[in-house]
């Protein structure tokens, strides 16, 4: 009973600062899991981030569903789901509400001014965190291989290719050179 | 009515990959022009909220665009059926992945894709950052710094910057400042 309490609460919290969706929320997310509650490795979480993108859907549904049921199965799952969904169905319902009278309001402008930078620096650290772990074993970002495969789909991006394309071309490399070409020498 | 918000939310969130904005021309053409729900005008008010208000961006466009329609219950209705999608596929993932997690194949494959899901991160990134003035970049330079160096919470960051705001349009208000 405690887990789908803590389970609720953290993602409840991760629900609602998770300011700026996707990217800016991993920050949030590894924090809570990882650091807080310990309940994934850094390297697990990487994994998770991965299936996250190619899999249909927003990446804070995505973990919360998969870290809720690896952790307390099926209920876990829909205990974290329901509840990173909470804040955005009451805050989103009370503002749409709102706004449709206010169409400008100051104090919401300010706010998503003030939000801006601070949700650009969660998407860097969500970059640096899964790079550079702070806590346990780093595992990525562990050979040349990694750097290169790295600045390939950066580049990648820049050219707007397929996000997916570039996720699964990059498992068909790492099958050859970290499964095949080993077994093979 | 709210059987249709279901099913085409449904569909938006099956198709979409990667989340986010990447969803954004798909509920363009459901809903502005196959549905006619809302105009473009209530577009763009709806881009600006979703992403002014917490939560992902997806569930925020589905409240929209749900309570627009058909009140509360088609706001239910509408987040229910975005949230299905990733949440069966998710679950079915889950259910065999533990399984097949320790294979070589697979450890091969995720050693690999770690370094590009980074890069996917590291790329709007680099956008985001071109357009910002200097001190705003500092800003998140400091962000970046205290969430990974020093483990800080970004939730406390976020409440910190929610002051800051408000804190804004009050001392703004007093001067007259439009």
């Amino acid at each position: 009973m405690m887990i789908y309490l803590q389970l609720f609460l953290s993602y409840l919290k991760i629900g609602f600062f998770g300011f700026g969706g996707g990217y800016a929320m991993l920050s949030l997310i590894q924090n809570e899991i990882v650091e807080q509650r310990g309940w994934l490795t850094a390297t697990q979480f990487a994994d998770i981030v991965a299936v996250s993108q190619i899999t249909p859907g927003p990446i804070a549904i995505n973990s919360a569903t998969y870290i809720g049921y690896s952790i307390a199965g099926f209920g876990g799952s829909v205990v974290a789901t329901f509840a990173v969904c909470l804040p955005s169905l009451t805050l989103m319902l009370l503002l749409t509400r709102f706004f449709l009278r206010h169409r400008e309001n100051r104090f919401v402008q300010s706010v998503v001014k003030a939000v801006g930078p601070v949700v650009v620096g969660m998407i860097a650290s969500a970059a640096l965190l899964l790079m550079f772990p702070r806590t346990g074993e780093n595992e990525n970002f562990t050979d040349v291989w990694s750097w290169l495969l790295f600045i390939a789909c950066l580049y990648g991006s820049f050219r707007k290719v397929n996000p997916i394309l570039m996720i699964l071309l990059s498992a068909v490399v790492g099958v050859v050179i970290y499964a095949l070409v080993p077994m093979m020498c | 009515m709210l059987l249709q918000l279901f099913t085409t939310f449904f569909k938006i969130g099956l198709f979409s990959f990667g989340g986010g904005f990447a969803m954004i021309p798909l509920i363009q053409r459901e809903v502005i022009e196959r549905r006619k729900w809302i105009d473009e005008q209530d577009f763009l008010e709806m881009l600006v909220l979703a992403q002014s208000t917490p939560g992902p961006i997806a569930v925020n466009t589905a409240v929209f665009v749900g309570y627009k329609t058909a009140g509360v219950a088609g706001a239910v209705m509408a987040s229910l059926g975005t949230v299905m999608p990733s949440f069966m596929a998710i679950l079915m993932l889950a259910l065999f992945f533990a399984e097949v997690r320790d294979n070589r194949y697979v450890d091969a494959a995720f050693r690999a894709m770690r370094p590009a899901v980074v890069a996917l991160i590291v790329a709007p990134l680099i956008g985001l950052v071109k357009g910002m003035r200097w001190y705003l970049m500092a800003v998140s330079a400091a962000v970046a710094l205290a969430v990974w160096y020093f483990g800080f919470s970004p939730a406390y960051l976020i409440a910190l910057a929610l002051v800051v705001g408000v804190v804004i349009a009050v001392v703004n208000g007093r001067k007259g400042v439009k």
